[in-house]
């Protein structure tokens, strides 16, 4: 296997990994409708590279504060994923699920639990449709969640990816019920899981 | 009252009095801010991983502890900084999530932070002033008029160290 990184992957990978985005979350809408009783729809997802000098304009500033979901793969493909939604979406997205109307800028232990399980089904939805789609094994972790400054969450994965090269790899997907919801996922495969998710998908 | 020059994620910038420098949202990441306190010029990195030997592709002078500070001494100087004058303050390296997925990804932030204080030790500079681990994400302003470097954090209080 040559050296992979992520400058050199191909625009089919691209194309992969946005219709895996689009799949899982297609399946995570779904979810998050049964969970929350009413409609959601989500727009395409935006596949984007990024220099780590730009992924915090990118979302909106690195000081906006957001919820971070993250989680721990195993199996076939190891590594991580994450999901982050702004503070204010999160908040909406609790206060639907548990039928309340809180304002509040803290969210109690409750909340964070409830927020933890929104996480939970949306990033196991994503990995449900890679695994899925390559037939791969896929173990997610239990989920941890923290809310701070979007860059200093966004600092783990890009971490990660820094180890690989220069750039990261975003996924932004809008959901909408009644309000706009922007979320991001982050897959953080480890090197040798980007050869098999490649080789299971036949390319590459 | 000077500008504000930022500094982004693997970036480093020279900042001379009265101008000040920051960076945004340290999570697991380490600012390292130098100065000369009687010619009042100093620099700002925010550097990302430990440790450039351990990388195949590190190029990116930067992204890492050891060849970032390196640079930044370097930059300073060559705007007119007196090397043996040089004095450092430390701020980050926070552990943002309770487990961390793999081994090697452990502790990444207080790899960060030690790695930069070696590197610091190398080169004779002292660390004046810390503010680092715990799990939580900080905004950093540093002074080289004062040496303040000012810290912010999620529903804490701003402190100066």
């Amino acid at each position: 296997m040559g050296e992979i990184t992520l400058e050199k992957m191909s625009d089919q990978y691209f194309d992969v990994l946005k219709e895996l985005g689009n799949i899982g979350a297609g399946n995570a809408t779904t979810a998050l409708a049964q969970m929350m009783q009413c409609k959601v729809d989500m727009s395409v997802p935006q596949v984007r590279l990024l220099e780590f000098k730009e992924m915090g304009e990118m979302i909106g500033g690195e000081e906006i504060i957001m919820a971070g979901i993250y989680l721990a793969i195993e199996g076939d493909v190891t590594g991580s994923i994450m999901f982050l939604l702004e503070k204010q979406a999160a908040r909406h997205l609790v206060n639907k699920l548990m039928g309340m109307q809180i304002e509040g800028e803290e969210f109690s232990e409750m909340e964070f639990s409830a927020l933890k399980e929104v996480g939970n089904i949306i990033t196991g939805a994503y990995l449900n449709s890679l695994s899925s789609l390559t037939n791969l094994v896929i173990y997610p972790s239990v989920p941890d969640l923290t809310v701070d400054m979007a860059g200093a969450i966004l600092s783990v994965p890009a971490i990660q990816f820094g180890k690989l090269g220069d750039k990261m790899l975003l996924i932004q997907t809008q959901f909408f019920d009644d309000m706009v919801l922007d979320g991001y996922f982050i897959l953080v495969p480890n090197l040798d899981s980007y050869g098999r998710i490649l080789s299971a998908l036949g390319i590459g | 009252m000077g500008k504000v020059i930022k500094v982004g994620m693997a970036d480093l910038n020279v900042c001379v009095s009265p101008d000040s420098i920051t960076t945004l949202g340290l999570g697991s990441c380490v600012g390292i801010a130098i100065r000369d306190p009687v010619t009042k010029i100093g620099g700002l990195a925010h550097v990302m991983l430990p440790d450039s030997t351990t990388i195949r592709n590190n190029t990116n002078i930067p992204k890492f502890a050891d060849t970032g500070i390196e640079e930044l001494v370097k930059q300073v100087v060559a705007r007119g900084a007196n090397r043996s004058r040089l004095v450092a303050k430390i701020a980050g390296g926070a552990q943002m999530f309770a487990f961390q997925s793999t081994n090697e990804m452990v502790r990444v932030g207080e790899r960060n932070v030690a790695a930069s204080k070696k590197k610091l030790a190398e080169l004779k500079i002292p660390v004046v002033a810390q503010d680092t681990g715990k799990n939580y994400g900080r905004t950093v302003i540093f002074y080289p008029e004062t040496g303040d470097f000012v810290i912010r954090a999620v529903g804490k209080p701003e402190s100066v160290i």
